[in-house]
């Protein structure tokens, strides 16, 4: 049985992924991003590089590539893991059907 | 989005000699081109920043262009076919169809575009066995078989047309029957239209169109096609196969034989030889396979079967837009011609670096005063890479990755543009692994400025533009160097390497044919000095095709990282008839070559090495010279360190010389850096580099009996730390004083 994600349970990496969207992570992030990861209809979130090292996106690659890409036109982002913040959102959201109403940097 | 796009007919050129670059403008009229020398690729403001000369040429200036476009898909085309339409004839067939189910897959066609006339024969309607005849005068009807056919099972197809009754016998019959599965079909019956006699040349797995391109393609195996006057039974085509009636015989297409080549054998009295267009894929096994021989070179009859693709793609044939030839005073080095079709915005990029090297004189005689350095350039990597886009088609790449995968214009552009075809890690678009690589196609990922979605957080870089930082590095500390490529190496062997005291080697050489493999390994053992400068190195053994320049050949056999893997007894290469697969498992491991062999692969973040066991030993002085770090490479554009994407270690059961010191080896690494499939046997439940101390880079020098050296750096990312602090840095002063050392003649000792 694939892990269930638990709100109350996983709660408490929502700070570490903050801190550090990409690097090493502690296995229970680890986890939680295995899963988060992992879209089961085969859609895949992407980051859009509009200008190196300035400005991103994001898209949506659908599961047949002979359907076009769907490129946000925002939130614009001026980092990497500014997008890849907003993507954790979406996805916590969408699994625990909580919100997490917290700023990428305080 | 890309506006621009091109590729160069070669990778290396030769003073004196001529380069052509061919180009799609997909805005306006015309380009601008200049000739660069390409000096640092990468753009992160961490970094130094782009770094191009100009090269005044004479192709500088505006040049008129337009779009060009791929027709890609192989099939068989045989010139000189009587009109099939004139008599009554029995086309006999073994299929293995991938795809079944896309409609319009052509087996055999020959047919006008231009008049609607002839006779296709295909698979339509989910995969019945069809066949479509047109008479030329605007009737055009198609028949077929009652039920579709299944994926991936063998398929003894017979279609007999007798065009003065317009009549037409179909049957398709699987191999290995199934209970409660109904796959046979045939039809018998009358077509509403008669087939127009056609004077054109016969295809097989694709069909003309009215545009001048071959479409309609089949992707699948093919296997024994035959033609035969007259009609024939489908019960008898086992006997027709192995005894056919001679005066029948139209055309009777062998397969198995000339593998290696581009063309298909006729073995009937017509010697109508078929010609291979854009490399489908050989020596694979026919629907007689039985397992009881694994090579075809030793049974070529159980290997009949040629496997086609849709999107297979040999030369993308683009018209010349412009071309150089290249000065004899042009120093040796990586150049590329930057070509621009108006200014880059967040929505489109429109200009591009097609990147190529100058290397020396192509005469021996001509090559005097060469600089002790030379500059071993990883084309075969680089064409085996070549459009990697694994990040369109594996869904588990952002796992894989730690982090979002990011497309750029370059990416985008692959994206709608399947047609350029991947590289040999992707798969076809029927799921079979992609053997095959040419660089006569536009390559985007090597090219400057093209950062990758695989080359670590930071600057994103992966190959050809990870080996821009050791280029600005040699360019920074003066380094006076000439440049070979992977293919030179092929092609002139020992000879070239033989007028240079010291090979450095790119970021990650992993492609290596066995006459490179046997080169290096003869100028090592002859003195050489070679400064492996990456990881992953000579992991897999490729073949080049014999008669067509500029593509090669993997077969992912056995073991080892593989994102497909080839089907059992598949294992061979169709080129040489070589067993395929790493060279670890073909008893040649890297550490044979370089000291050190692959260990272990992360993509997210990178780490630093610690002084390791030898790093006192007097033998290494000369490499710590200045350095009393007690921590190495801490810093870098490639995920923040000098240990990072894909490691290696001294493993001396594996081949490492016993006499290879440990200078160094990394650690802290992240989870996500893991053990590679050919470290374990039992899966360890402790893989990561957080938890498995095998994880880990060793920084490695040994003297060679000969007076020569290796030394190695075991990471991809360490030519990513060069440059930090205004290359002021242990990483930096390493590799030179290794360099140094390695320039001097005085041999090491033995």
């Amino acid at each position: 049985m694939v892990y269930k994600i638990e709100a109350q349970a996983d709660r408490q990496y929502i700070e570490e992924f903050r801190r550090k969207p990409i690097g090493v992570h502690s296995p229970g992030l680890q986890r939680l991003l295995n899963i988060l990861r992992h879209d089961p209809g085969g859609s895949q979130v992407i980051l859009v590089c509009r200008r190196p090292f300035a400005e991103w996106v994001l898209g949506h690659m659908p599961p047949n590539r002979a359907d076009p890409i769907q490129i946000e036109d925002g939130p614009v982002f001026t980092s990497r893991e500014e997008a890849e913040w907003e993507v954790f959102r979406r996805r916590w959201r969408a699994h625990t059907g909580e919100d997490i109403n917290l700023p990428f940097r305080d | 989005m890309l506006r621009i796009i091109g590729y160069p007919d070669r990778y290396s050129v030769a003073p004196g000699e001529t380069i052509a670059f061919k180009l799609s403008v997909e805005e306006g009229d015309g380009f601008d081109a200049r000739l660069v020398r390409v000096v640092h690729g990468d753009c992160n403001p961490e970094g130094p920043g782009l770094k191009f000369v100009h090269v005044p040429s004479a192709v500088d200036g505006r040049h008129p262009g337009g779009r060009q476009r791929i027709d890609a898909g192989s099939f068989m085309v045989v010139d000189g076919m009587p009109a099939l339409a004139k008599g009554a004839f029995t086309f006999f067939a073994m299929i293995w169809p991938t795809r079944p189910t896309v409609a319009d897959q052509t087996m055999l066609a020959q047919w006008d575009p231009q008049r609607q006339a002839g006779i296709r024969i295909a698979l339509s309607d989910g995969g019945r066995l069809s066949v479509t005849l047109g008479d030329g005068a605007g009737a055009v009807a198609t028949v077929a078989a009652n039920r579709p056919m299944l994926e991936r099972q063998w398929y003894s197809l017979r279609v007999a047309i007798d065009p003065a009754r317009r009549r037409v016998l179909l049957d398709q019959r699987p191999l290995q029957p199934y209970a409660q599965t109904a796959d046979a079909g045939s039809f018998s019956g009358v077509a509403a239209a008669l087939p127009g006699a056609v004077d054109g040349p016969v295809y097989l797995a694709g069909s003309p169109e009215a545009d001048g391109s071959v479409g309609r393609h089949f992707d699948g195996k093919i296997d024994g096609p035959m033609l035969l006057a007259g009609i024939y039974p489908a019960e008898e085509h086992h006997a027709l196969l192995r005894d056919p009636p001679d005066a029948a015989i139209i055309a009777r297409w062998d397969f198995a034989q000339e593998i290696p080549g581009t063309s298909a054998v006729d073995t009937g009295p017509g010697g109508h030889h078929g010609r291979l267009v854009h490399l489908p894929a050989r020596g694979m096994k026919g629907w007689n396979w039985t397992g009881e021989e694994h090579s075809w070179t030793r049974k070529p009859e159980h290997y009949g079967a040629i496997h086609f693709h849709s999107d297979d793609l040999y030369d993308a044939g683009w018209e010349t837009s412009v071309a150089l030839t290249i000065p004899a005073d042009l120093r040796s080095g990586p150049y590329a011609l930057h070509v621009s079709c108006g200014e880059s915005d967040e929505t489109a990029t429109r200009e591009d670096y097609l990147a190529f090297f100058v290397r020396p004189p192509r005469s021996s005689a001509q090559r005097k005063n060469r600089p002790p350095v030379l500059l071993l350039a990883p084309t075969c990597s680089y064409m085996a890479y070549a459009n990697h886009a694994e990040h369109i088609t594996a869904r588990l790449a952002e796992r894989q990755m730690g982090r979002l995968l990011t497309f750029g214009h370059a990416d985008l552009w692959m994206y709608d543009h399947p047609e350029v075809c991947a590289s040999l890690y992707d798969s076809h678009i029927d799921g079979s692994g992609i053997c095959y690589s040419s660089r006569l196609r536009p390559n985007l990922n090597m090219s400057p400025r093209y950062h990758s979605w695989l080359g670590g957080h930071g600057s994103g870089l992966y190959q050809y533009n990870a080996d821009t930082h050791l280029f600005d590095w040699l360019d920074h500390r003066g380094v006076d160097y000439d440049v070979i490529t992977d293919e030179d190496l092929h092609e002139e062997g020992i000879e070239l390497l033989k007028d240079y005291r010291v090979v450095i080697t790119g970021t990650h050489p992993e492609y290596h044919s066995t006459p490179m493999w046997d080169a290096m390994k003869a100028w090592i053992d002859g003195g050489g000095r070679l400064m492996y400068m990456g990881g992953n190195g000579w992991y897999w053994r490729i073949a080049f095709h014999r008669e067509l320049p500029g593509v090669i050949e993997v077969r992912r056999a056995e073991d080892g990282i593989r994102t497909w893997a080839a089907e059992p007894g598949e294992y061979h290469h169709s080129f040489t008839g070589e067993y395929g697969g790493i060279w670890r498992r073909i008893g040649r491991a890297p550490n044979v070559i370089c000291g050190v062999g692959f260990i272990a692969q992360g993509f997210d973040v990178s780490s630093y090495y610690r002084r390791g066991p030898d790093a006192d030993n007097p033998r290494a002085a000369f490499i710590f010279e200045g350095v009393r770090d007690e921590i190495i490479g801490d810093f870098g554009l490639i995920g923040g360190g000098a240990a990072g994407i894909e490691l290696d270690c001294i493993t001396t059961s594996l081949g490492s010389p016993p006499n290879m010191l440990r200078l160094a080896s990394s650690e802290a690494h992240s989870p996500m850096m893991l053990l590679v499939n050919e470290e374990f046997g039992v899966v360890p439940p402790n893989l990561g580099g957080d938890q498995n101390e095998r994880v880990r880079a060793d920084l490695a020098f040994g003297e060679t009996p000969a007076g020569g050296a290796l030394f190695a750096t075991a990471s991809i990312a360490w030519c990513g730390s060069l440059s930090h602090n205004n290359y002021e840095n242990n990483v930096s002063r390493l590799t030179w004083n290794v360099l140094k050392r390695f320039i001097d003649p005085t041999p090491f000792a033995v």
